[in-house]
């Protein structure tokens, strides 16, 4: 038998069709684009709605027609909608999305600040963003948290009892030292104490990391408050009044307009969140530490041929994990509340899901802390200028722009290839 | 070990060849002896003591970070670092380490290609690059050729030669008798975990084998020219895409007849997984037909193309052939389990279940304790054994047999291709796939060579090797003069980086 010819054999690019990612996400914001122009459009009032761009209604601030601007802000979203439906060039696709999202959010905004009760229309920005960064702290730091764990190849689903736990001790150790510093140092090794358990389990035992990050979490939940009832509930003064780290203001910086006084003029967590996120992006991609984790991750046996030691880096990193978290959870109760029973409430699997959200990457996780963050900001403000969404609706709005980010947004993601993946030697 | 020297290492599968290494490798601890280099005992507790000791590794299973580049392959574990406990990665020093290597050898390597886009070959030029960059003396090869087309297979044999010229000792493991002949200085055969002999390469091939197997061995198929019937299977235009949406199978047609063997050769990771897959009805057919007898077959559920009589041996008997926890009894019924006479209604009838067990491991020669024995604590030979067991006591139209001797014994390997030539004779179609071309070459009657999701030429079992091999790599021979299209490099891109992965194959002999 002869041979056949086979006149080309170049690889056929995978046709997705017309209905590519792309395309649907245009579709979807176009609809809403719609539905902002319209009923955003008829339900706004023709008050001015104002942006101030300080703490209050004083002050310069964007001025816009609340009906003007409900449908101006539509419109934008329509457009970018319809750019992404017409098809637009791969690296366009993020920012136009941008753009159409910001869109919608500031035409709903016209609405609401221009419907709001009188005197109440205009929306303070500074506060806003201030808010907005003390509402994304503990994700920031619980998200840390994940990538360190997970980019060495463990899953890190005890976010929620390490956030807890360095609560509870830093302001435990605080109270009675009525030392800030010391609580901090307890509090990192309260977050730590969790991770061991989690390391030793996952690591040593091979218990399932999943399964073993919920029961630590719950251990937490049990254990703090326990102790909160026994011992904080009994004697508040001497349990639970942990000294408060005050804010610093920031020479120069806090002199730029809008984000000096928002950001800059803050505690030093939300320094120390923002200066991790850069020092945990830098180490991850550019020092041996990072290569060494990141390849302990993807493919551990490959990393243990070449002499890095696979179960120390995975141990190390946990560790520090829980250190991170811990110092996340301090930015509650050094800086902000006392201590209450199971006062993370959620924000550890929030945090999960800005690890995931953005693509176990540090500088990705700040930005789906921040956008998570935004969300529950929102709906306080929402709630504050009384407005006509009920509020149960409000409160769900950082957990349905999750699932929507999670879902839908983020497009194929891809966890490092061993997360999860207990190593056995040999 | 001397230097410059190339020593090969021969066994059968499971003889503790990559053992033996893993060893040296300091991967393994020993339970007893030791090793020695210059003449004084070396003590490994780790990959980085042999590193020190100027052992080099190169594994079966590539031991590459897939997302990393080159570069960050080759420096982890000895990175260059600037910035005191920072340890900053100094890439620039890096690359130019690697490209130096790389040129020193004239092992040409891209410092910056991310390693999940590199065929296998290039992947295996980088891991070599990536132990000569660590200085070593020894360089240890383990099963270096098992997924290597015959071409990239020769370009290994020339570095080999030029390391060896380079005065590095090289220890090559293999099963294959043709590169050891063709390469070796020196041969220490294993059988058992046992250095049975050494051998120079002048040493004939049958006993070469011998040594192996530890008995004399054919190294052929015996069976009668084919008599082919009616078409059974039939092919059109298949495509079918892999686990990541990536398209696998790019538009096949094949037909096999009654009587006859079509083999499918190809370097893994070509779509054969995937078409064979796709005709069983365990993965979706994107467009294209599939018939079975006349009857349009694609749509069906698995269970019911294995009714209409269709014989399945998976490719990977541990994930897709077997419940290794189930008894031998149980697994050689797991096709048939609910229908007369193993079942009635919701019960089973475990007598009629193990009197049938008795018989067909009688019949197939299956050894084990018991027919209550779990599956898993079978050997490969033997576990595959009861697979095909299963599958050929039914009465069968087309039998589809992936890697069918894997991973098995040459006894095994014998009595399974004289049961796959009986099924043929009965006037079974029969399609084998193998990534093992000497297997495709014994056991077919016209060889099916797919490349990239196509069957790229259909040539008779007489064809010369090195004429499949370069179809294999995915020039065809004709191709180049009848049609206008571009030539095709060697050694472009493969479909996808993942053939590495299971590299296992067969312990048959070159032929």
């Amino acid at each position: 038998m002869s041979t056949m010819a086979v006149p080309d054999i170049a690889v056929a690019p995978v046709d997705e069709g017309f209905w590519t990612r792309s395309r649907k996400v245009g579709l979807t914001l176009l609809g809403l684009g719609l539905l902002s122009a319209v009923l955003f459009g008829a339900l706004a009032t023709d008050q001015q709605a104002r942006f101030t761009l300080s703490d209050d209604a004083a002050g310069a601030a964007l001025e816009i027609n609340g009906t003007i601007g409900a449908i101006l802000f539509g419109i934008i979203a329509i457009a970018a909608g319809a750019a992404l439906l017409a098809g637009v060039p791969k690296r366009w696709f993020v920012p136009v999305l941008g753009v159409g999202l910001v869109g919608f959010v500031l035409s709903f905004l016209c609405w609401q600040v221009s419907a709001a009760p009188t005197g109440q229309n205009f929306m303070p920005l500074v506060n806003i963003i201030r808010g907005t960064f003390i509402l994304a702290l503990p994700l920031i730091f619980g998200a840390l948290a994940g990538v360190l764990c997970e980019r060495s190849g463990v899953v890190n689903v005890a976010i929620e009892g390490q956030l807890l736990m360095g609560a509870f001790s830093g302001a435990l150790f605080g109270s009675i030292s009525g030392s800030v510093w010391v609580g901090l140092v307890a509090a990192a090794i309260g977050g730590a104490f969790i991770s061991l358990l989690l390391a030793v389990f996952a690591i040593r035992y091979l218990v399932d990391q999943v399964v073993m990050g919920i029961v630590l979490n719950l251990l937490a939940v049990g254990v703090t408050g326990f102790l909160y009832e026994r011992l904080m509930q009994t004697d508040a003064a001497r349990y639970n009044s942990a000294p408060r780290f005050s804010n610093w203001e920031i020479p120069l910086l806090k002199d730029i307009p809008v984000l000096g006084p928002a950001l800059f003029r803050g505690n030093i967590f939300l320094y120390l969140g923002l200066l991790l996120v850069l020092v945990i992006h830098i180490g991850l991609f550019r020092t041996r530490w990072g290569l060494r984790t990141r390849s302990v991750g993807e493919h551990p046996i490959a990393a243990d041929t070449l002499g890095v030691k696979v179960l120390r880096v995975r141990y190390r990193n946990v560790l520090l994990a829980g250190v991170v978290a811990g110092i996340g959870g301090a930015s509650y109760t050094l800086a902000l509340y006392s201590f209450t029973k199971n006062m993370i409430g959620g924000k550890g699997f929030i945090a999960l899901a800005a690890l995931i959200f953005g693509r176990w990457n540090p500088t990705g996780a700040l930005l789906a802390a921040l956008f998570f963050g935004f969300a529950d900001q929102l709906a306080t403000y929402l709630g504050a200028i009384s407005s006509s969404i009920p509020s149960q609706f409000l409160a769900m709005l950082p957990y349905l722009a999750t699932i929507l980010a999670v879902a839908g947004l983020v497009g194929r993601v891809r966890a490092p290839a061993a997360d999860g993946k207990p190593y056995i030697k040999g | 070990m001397e230097p410059g020297e190339i020593h090969a290492l021969l066994g059968e599968n499971g003889a503790g060849k990559s053992t033996l290494m893993n060893v040296l490798y300091g991967l393994y601890q020993p339970d007893e002896g030791e090793i020695l280099v210059d003449g004084k005992p070396l003590k490994l507790k780790g990959p980085s003591d042999a590193i020190g000791a100027g052992i080099g590794m190169v594994h079966q299973h590539f031991m590459l970070v897939p997302v990393f580049t080159v570069t960050e392959n080759i420096m982890l574990g000895a990175e260059q670092v600037r910035g005191g406990i920072a340890g900053f990665l100094d890439r620039r020093r890096a690359r130019r380490e690697v490209t130096e290597v790389s040129e020193r050898y004239n092992l040409r390597v891209d410092p910056d290609a991310v390693i999940e886009d590199l065929p296998v070959g290039i992947q295996q030029r980088v891991e070599i690059v990536k132990a000569l960059t660590r200085d070593v003396d020894l360089l240890i090869l383990d099963e270096p050729t098992a997924v290597l087309t015959p071409q990239e297979t020769e370009e290994l044999l020339t570095v080999m030669r030029a390391l060896k010229a380079a005065g590095k000792s090289i220890v090559f493991i293999t099963h294959k008798l043709g590169e050891v002949k063709a390469i070796a200085d020196r041969i220490t055969v294993i059988r058992r975990g046992k250095t049975v002999g050494t051998a120079s390469p002048e040493a004939s091939r049958d006993e070469l084998a011998a040594l192996m197997v530890g008995r004399n061995v054919r190294l052929t198929v015996d069976k009668t020219p084919a008599t082919p019937g009616e078409p059974v299977l039939e092919v059109a235009g298949l495509v079918v895409d892999d686990d990541r949406q990536i398209r696998a199978v790019d538009g096949v047609d094949l037909t096999v007849r009654a009587g006859e063997v079509l083999g499918v050769a190809g370097v893994q990771g070509n779509g054969q997984t995937e078409l064979i897959e796709a005709i069983m009805g365990l993965r979706p057919v994107l467009a294209g037909t599939v018939s079975l007898a006349g009857d349009r077959i694609n749509g069906w559920k698995p269970k019911k193309v294995l009714r209409a009589g269709v014989g399945y041996v998976p490719e990977d008997r541990s994930v897709d052939g077997l419940v290794k926890e189930f008894s031998v009894a149980e697994n050689l019924v797991l096709d048939i389990y609910d229908r007369p006479p193993f079942g009635a209604g919701l019960a089973l009838k475990p007598d009629v279940i193990a009197a049938s067990a008795k018989e067909r491991i009688e019949q197939f020669d299956v050894r084990t304790s018991s027919a209550d024995a779990a599956v898993g604590t079978l050997s490969g030979g033997n576990q595959q054994k009861v697979i095909v067991a299963r599958e050929l006591s039914r009465p069968l139209k087309l039998l589809i047999a992936a890697q069918p001797t894997r991973g098995v014994d040459v006894g095994s390997i014998e009595f399974i291709h004289s049961q796959i030539v009986h099924e043929r004779d009965v006037g079974t179609a029969v399609m084998v796939v193998s990534s093992e071309l000497d297997e495709v070459i014994g056991l077919a009657d016209r060889i099916a060579v797919m490349y990239r999701g196509r069957i790229i030429g259909i040539v008779g079992p007489d064809t010369p090797r090195e004429e499949i091999g370069l179809l294999m790599a995915g020039i065809s021979p004709d191709a180049a003069h009848e049609s206008n299209t571009d030539a095709v490099p060697g050694d472009g891109p493969a479909t996808d980086g993942s053939p590495a992965r299971d590299a296992g194959s067969a312990n048959k002999d070159e032929a």
